[in-house]
Formats: C-alpha cells, sequence, structure tokens
C-alpha cells in the first residue's frame, strides 16, 4: 500500500480556559496517519485522546499548531464529508427506524430519495443489520444499535470514520464479537479509522498503528506499528507478538503516568 | 377490572361524605322552616329534606346530576339544545372562548420558546416577564383587559380568549423551552459533523425531541385555558357561559345551577385534557416510542 498522508498534525496545542484556569488538553502533539492506518488512541482519562479526535471532526479548534485533514482544513473536510463520526452511544434517534436513522446524514446531505434507499441497504448489509430498517431503535440490542450507528457514520462514503469509544459501553462478549466485524468491515472498505479506547487489547488486536497518549498535559508517548497481519482471528490475542505489543503498549501508558 | 374497583371506593367514600356533609349544612333550614310552621320533625324526615331543598347550602349529587340533566340532555331531548337555559349552549360559549384562548396560548408560547432557545438576548429577557406575569391575579387583571380591548373595539369572544392564552401560555413555554433543550451535547455534535444548518437541527432534532415535553404542557395549558375563560365571564357582567352561569346562580343562590356549572366545567376539562391525552399517545406511537 502507498502511504498516503490524510490527517497530519504537527506540533498541535489545545487550552481550554476554564474558571480553575488553563487546561491542557493537548500540547506539542505530532502524528501523521496514512491511508487506510487503522489507528487506536489509548491512554488514561484526560489524556487528549477524544480532543485530539474532536479536533479531526473540527468540533474543537486547536489554539496553537497546525492540522490538515486531506489537506485541508478540518473544517473545510468536514464540509466535503470527508469523515463519519462514531460517539460512544449509539445516539439514534428513537422515533426515527433504523432506515431513518441512517437517512438522517443522506437528507442533510441532500441524497435524493432513491439513492437514499440504495445507501441504507448497502450499509446495513455492511454492518450485518440487513432488513432491520423498518425496525425502531429499542426493538434492537445494545450492539445492534452500535452497529446502526456505524452503518449511519458509513452512509455518506467518507473515507475516514473517527470512532470515539465506540465499544465503551457494550459487554465484553458482545465486543469481542463487534471487533472481529469492524476488522472485517475495514478489510472490506479500506476505510481509514481513528478509534478511540480505554482498553489494551482492544487497540492492540484492531490496530496497525498504536498512540499512547498521557494526561497533563496531554500528548503523545509512544507511536507503535503494530507488527501483526492484517488477517486477525480472534485467537490472535494469544501468540506472543500480540502479547509483545501489548506490553509495550502498557509501558508507554506507564511511563506517562511516572509524571504525576 | 384492577383499576375500577379502587376508583368506585373513593367514589363511593366522597358521595357518603357528601350526603353526610349535606345534612349538617343544611339542618337549620329545615329545621328553621319546621319550627315556623309548628311541626315536628323526625330524623328521616330532616334527612330527606336536606336532601331535597330548593336552595341548599350544599346540594347533593343527585340533585347536581338532576340539574345537569334537565339542562343538557333533556334540553336536547326537546330539541333546545341551544336556549339560554341550556348548559350546552353555556358550555359551548366558554368552550369556544377556551379553544381559541389554548390556540393563541400554545402558538405563542411555542414561538416565545423557540426565540428563548435561538436567541441568547431573548433568553436573558423573555422568562423573568413570563414568569412575573403568572404572579399577577388573573382575578385583578382579567377586567382591565377586558376594558381596555373593549375600549378599541374588540369585544365578545376574543377578550375572553386573551385571558385564556394569559394563563395557557405559561406552561407551554417553560415545557417547550425544556424540550427543545432536551438534545444533549452529542447529539448536537452529531449533526454538527453534518455540517447541518440551524434550521435542520431544529426541525430533524430539536423539535420531536420536545415532543414528549409539549403533550405535557398543553395537558396544563388546556386546563388552564378553560379557567381563563371561566375567569374572564365573572367580573364582566357577562350573561352567557359556565362563568356567568356561576355569578347568576350566586346572585340568585341558585347553589344547584352553580354546583351544576362547577361539574360542567369540570367534565369539559377533563374531556378536553383527555383528547389531548388521546393525541398524544397516537403522536407518540407513530414516533415509534415503545409501548
Amino acid at each position: 500500500m502507498t502511504e498516503t498522508p490524510v490527517i497530519e498534525a504537527r506540533n498541535l496545542d489545545l487550552t481550554f480556559e476554564t474558571n480553575d484556569g488553563p487546561i491542557h488538553a493537548l500540547k506539542g502533539v505530532d502524528l501523521t496517519i496514512n491511508k487506510g492506518d487503522f489507528v487506536s488512541f489509548i491512554g488514561p482519562s484526560g489524556c487528549g485522546k477524544t480532543t485530539f479526535l474532536r479536533v479531526v471532526a473540527a468540533l474543537e479548534h486547536p489554539t496553537g499548531g497546525e492540522i490538515t485533514v486531506n489537506g485541508m482544513s478540518p473544517d473545510e473536510a468536514r464540509r466535503q464529508r470527508a469523515y463519519g463520526y462514531v460517539f460512544q452511544a449509539a445516539g439514534l434517534y428513537p422515533w426515527r427506524t433504523i432506515g431513518g436513522n441512517i437517512k438522517l446524514p443522506l437528507e442533510i446531505m441532500g441524497y435524493s430519495k432513491e439513492k437514499q434507499k440504495e445507501q441504507v441497504d448497502r450499509v446495513l448489509e455492511l454492518v450485518d443489520l440487513a432488513g432491520f430498517a423498518k425496525k425502531f431503535p429499542w426493538q434492537l440490542s445494545g450492539g445492534m444499535q452500535q452497529r446502526a450507528s456505524i452503518a449511519r457514520a458509513l452512509a455518506f462514503d467518507a473515507e475516514i470514520l473517527l470512532m470515539d469509544e465506540p465499544f465503551g459501553a457494550l459487554d465484553e462478549i458482545v465486543r469481542d464479537h463487534l471487533n472481529e466485524q469492524l476488522l472485517e468491515l475495514w478489510g472490506r472498505t479500506q476505510k481509514t479509522i481513528g478509534f478511540v479506547t480505554h482498553s489494551i487489547p482492544e487497540a492492540v488486536y484492531l490496530s496497525t498503528k498504536i498512540v499512547v497518549m498521557s494526561p497533563r498535559p496531554g500528548r503523545i508517548t509512544d507511536v507503535i506499528e503494530s507488527p501483526l497481519p492484517k488477517e486477525r482471528p480472534l485467537d490472535i490475542r494469544d501468540t506472543p507478538e500480540f502479547l509483545e505489543v501489548a506490553h509495550r503498549v502498557r509501558e508507554g501508558l506507564r511511563a506517562g503516568h511516572a509524571y504525576d | 377490572m384492577n383499576k375500577i374497583l379502587p376508583i368506585l371506593t373513593v367514589v363511593a367514600a366522597i358521595f357518603v361524605l357528601w350526603y353526610a356533609a349535606a345534612i349538617g349544612m343544611n339542618k337549620k333550614w329545615a329545621l328553621d322552616q319546621a319550627g315556623r310552621a309548628g311541626i315536628e320533625l323526625s330524623t328521616n324526615d330532616l334527612i330527606a329534606d336536606t336532601w331535597s331543598q330548593d336552595r341548599p347550602v350544599l346540594p347533593v349529587p343527585h340533585q347536581v346530576a338532576q340539574e345537569l340533566w334537565k339542562t343538557t340532555g333533556a334540553m336536547v331531548l326537546k330539541g333546545r339544545a341551544m336556549s339560554k337555559r341550556s348548559l350546552i349552549f353555556h358550555g359551548w360559549i366558554t368552550l369556544s372562548a377556551t379553544l381559541l384562548g389554548f390556540v393563541i396560548g400554545t402558538g405563542a408560547g411555542i414561538l416565545l420558546a423557540v426565540g428563548i432557545v435561538h436567541n441568547r438576548a431573548m433568553d436573558m429577557s423573555v422568562m423573568p416577564w413570563a414568569i412575573a406575569s403568572q404572579t399577577i391575579p388573573i382575578l385583578a387583571i382579567a377586567p382591565m383587559i377586558i376594558v381596555v380591548l373593549n375600549s378599541v373595539g374588540i369585544q365578545g369572544l376574543l377578550p375572553k380568549a386573551f385571558i385564556s392564552a394569559y394563563l395557557s401560555f405559561f406552561p407551554v413555554v417553560v415545557g417547550m423551552v425544556k424540550g427543545l433543550r432536551s438534545p444533549d451535547g452529542m447529539q448536537l455534535d452529531l449533526l454538527r459533523t453534518y455540517s447541518a444548518s440551524g434550521n435542520e437541527t431544529f426541525w430533524k432534532l430539536r423539535l420531536p425531541s420536545s415532543m414528549p415535553y409539549l403533550f405535557t404542557s398543553l395537558k396544563i395549558g388546556m386546563a388552564a385555558a378553560l379557567v381563563g375563560a371561566i375567569v374572564g365571564e365573572l367580573p364582566t357582567g357577562a350573561i352567557r357561559g359556565l362563568g356567568a352561569r356561576m355569578l347568576t346562580g350566586s346572585y340568585y343562590g341558585q347553589t344547584i345551577q352553580i354546583w351544576s356549572a362547577l361539574f360542567a366545567a369540570a367534565i369539559l376539562a377533563a374531556s378536553l385534557v383527555g383528547i389531548i391525552g388521546m393525541i398524544e399517545r397516537r403522536m407518540l406511537k407513530r414516533m415509534g416510542v415503545k409501548p
């Protein structure tokens, strides 16, 4: 695969002014994410991993440094529909069916009715929810709802998928299953994925690149290129290579904590 | 069935208390009458008398029910449903003012809420006034509204409707502001990632999210609108409407008439709130809310 940078951050700073003084959510962050990468951000609360994702999505604006998405500013990239965003909670509208929820971005972006329907069927197929278009969210389990919200983020064919602890609220078994499905989806669609997580096994299992972060100020302490192959059955998690990467992530997290 | 039994028990208890209270309250008149006529009343006669006086201090349920029937169903059977002695006629007068006031109040309430949610200046300025408006006794301001509107040539239904609207807009403002603000940060962020406009955010997220809040407010607003319409009839010498009916009843000591008008108002309010509840259930069901 050719290494085309999709997201590039140079010396990125973000300081929130609060009543208790400034909070350095991000400080001096340098990072390049290439096309087709699966990048996980891992670190304790307050390390800025979610903030970094929100900066990429233009939901927050940096107070220093530079960031480009597809060579554009994050705001421009958003207008070009560069990314789909998956939040921690599925956040489906209870008054819309699953199909209606997936149509939401398509309606706003002005897709035609036929195209909307076509896209809904296609992405529901992708997340293994074909036939659920007419169901309401409460009729689906938590895991299925989160898959529907991934389908919603995929609906408008963005090249980048930003996921902020999408499986954080789900139990271990459902999570394993969704991780497998996500890898399969990534393999099929060739998307670039930015994935925030608290879980070391999840980060190692999914990623081609693991970004370890630490708090106060939020910064990157280690970037690990995963040596694991692209094909990953669940039991790869018992191999020495996997454990070695996990160990390095753990070391990185510990090093970050030594500061406070 | 499980729900009916407790309700019936409570109703029965109220009736027992009511009949008992009527004996105590109407006894004096019965004894006075008997004393003047020089008759000794047995206990049974006394009780029978307290439950059947023409102008009792407290009329008993069956008297109120008879009066209600006489002024509604019986009038309809005689084909005089809209005569001046019919409660249907008076009820319709009050109902029309209530409905018009409710529509004005709800419309104004929703518009104010939209303004408050979208405009910071309105957010800071409107709410204190809305709250202040509700602290003024409606009985004090109602005659002034009527007089002022009359002086600019507005008469009839509208002044009463305005008083209804004055009472019913407030719960709608409060409920809708809360409802329109109910979507959380994540929901709003999601729409930002689609570069959705303020308009789209309103129609696709804020308004649907506010529906449960709106219906709760509408129920309160509807009851308030009816109160407003009745109050609007009281201090103005109106001769038509449930409020006027209560007022004339009190002029002439027609307690049964007052009570039947009271019950008519209560039945009207319950039906109106019930209708809103029905629309709510239909609407929320169509919106896919979990049954």
